[in-house]
């Protein structure tokens, strides 16, 4: 049990696959407009890596390794599709405001990576926590971006305005050069604590 | 006319990488110099323009009239996925100078999601054939304008002293949201 709870851990913060792993880069850019689209794909895509992670483990002695990526991307693009359609029955909102990104959950590198790094040689119940430690530090890091750039865009958060009205907007936040700019921080300051801890251990 | 207008929004307004967000991954990984971001640029222009005349194919002539619409996903990337191991394929016997060019590259392009969302938008905006095409080689165009750009950038900035934290990643980011904001002067240019 021990393992596995180190194995989420190390998926929300220690190995974050934005942040370090630098994968998944278009739909972190893309849906972190405000915090309500950055946790709705980052579920959304947590749905599909935990059910991909344990369908790929349960099927890894009967892949051949030959064909192993088409298999895992078919595996991939069914939940892709199942979430698509739960989405566009039950938060249809969401579903629009993500667009083209639901279906193009399929190629998020975040799931080919953890399906062929993590799933593909390791047990069931590890793999889900795999799925789920991934996931949800996506979805974490979607929220704080979606934050900062709902904040300085809109002065609102989780559309709640919090700053009087005459708050100066940066519209440039919203747009798609706020994406760049706040990624580019966020990831230099994770880079800049993360090497801090690690020389300190080192002494 | 409304042709030229199509391809033009692809390479400039709805540039791939700065407003759409599509295909950053291969963008800031094979951007580190002009030539290798070239070759890419290439291969990507290349099997954009066949998955979308594929996809076209697929959606009209078996997804449609079998009633299986919703299917699209997975029958996209299954026509992508084996449309670029056969472009690999081909190329390799038939031009063995352009593979060594592009080698490593095109097993990648699977997992772009320019190539997938390209498809995917020509389904949802009911492209006709020609359309498809067009949009297709517009949107690869300002993929490969972009990455060749960024990586002649990217060739300065390897030999400027830039603090520690920012190394890498974050001033690539950094750098291509300067190039965002200067691509954001096309917007409006071409209403479609």
């Amino acid at each position: 049990m021990n393992k596995n709870i180190r194995v989420l851990i190390d998926g929300i913060i220690f190995n974050n696959p934005v942040l370090i792993q630098v994968v998944g880069m278009c739909a972190t850019l893309a849906t972190s407009v405000s915090v309500i689209n950055g946790v709705g794909m980052g579920l959304s895509t947590t749905a599909v890596l935990v059910c991909a992670n344990i369908v790929v483990s349960m099927l890894r002695k009967f892949i051949p390794d030959t064909v192993r990526i088409p298999c895992f991307i078919v595996v991939i693009a069914s939940f892709t599709t199942i979430v698509q359609l739960l989405l566009q029955a039950y938060l249809p909102a969401i579903n629009d405001a993500l667009g083209i990104f639901i279906p193009l959950i399929v190629v998020n590198c975040i799931l080919l990576a953890r399906a062929e790094g993590f799933a593909s040689k390791n047990g069931v119940v590890a793999s889900f926590f795999d799925g789920l430690g991934n996931g949800l530090g996506f979805t974490a890091l979607l929220a704080v971006m979606g934050a900062i750039r709902e904040f300085l865009g809109s002065g609102t958060v989780l559309g709640m305005a919090i700053m009087p009205e005459a708050f100066p907007e940066t519209l440039l936040m919203v747009m798609a050069p706020g994406a760049f700019f706040t990624l580019g921080i966020l990831m230099a300051i994770f880079k800049h604590l993360i090497a801090g801890k690690g020389q300190s251990e080192e002494e | 006319m409304h042709l030229i207008l199509l391809l033009l929004a692809g390479v400039f307004v709805n540039n791939y990488i700065f407003s759409q967000f599509l295909g950053i991954c291969p963008f800031l990984g094979v951007s580190k110099k002009v030539e290798t971001a070239a070759g890419m640029g290439v291969a990507v222009i290349f099997v954009i323009v066949l998955a979308c005349a594929a996809t076209y194919f697929v959606y009209n002539l078996i997804l449609v009239p079998l009633g299986l619409e919703y299917l699209y996903t997975i029958a996209f990337i299954l026509v992508i996925a084996a449309l670029v191991q056969f472009v690999e394929m081909f190329i390799k016997k038939s031009s063995p100078s352009l593979y060594q060019a592009l080698g490593v590259y095109l097993p990648l392009i699977t997992t772009n999601c320019a190539v997938l969302g390209c498809a995917v938008t020509n389904m949802q905006s009911g492209y006709n054939f020609i359309e498809s095409i067009v949009n297709g080689i517009g949107g690869a165009g300002g993929f490969t304008f972009a990455i060749v750009l960024f990586a002649g950038i990217r060739e300065r900035i390897e030999f400027n002293d830039i603090p520690k934290a920012f190394e890498g990643f974050p001033l690539a980011l950094i750098g291509a949201g300067l190039m965002s904001v200067s691509f954001l002067g096309f917007s409006g240019l071409i209403k479609l």
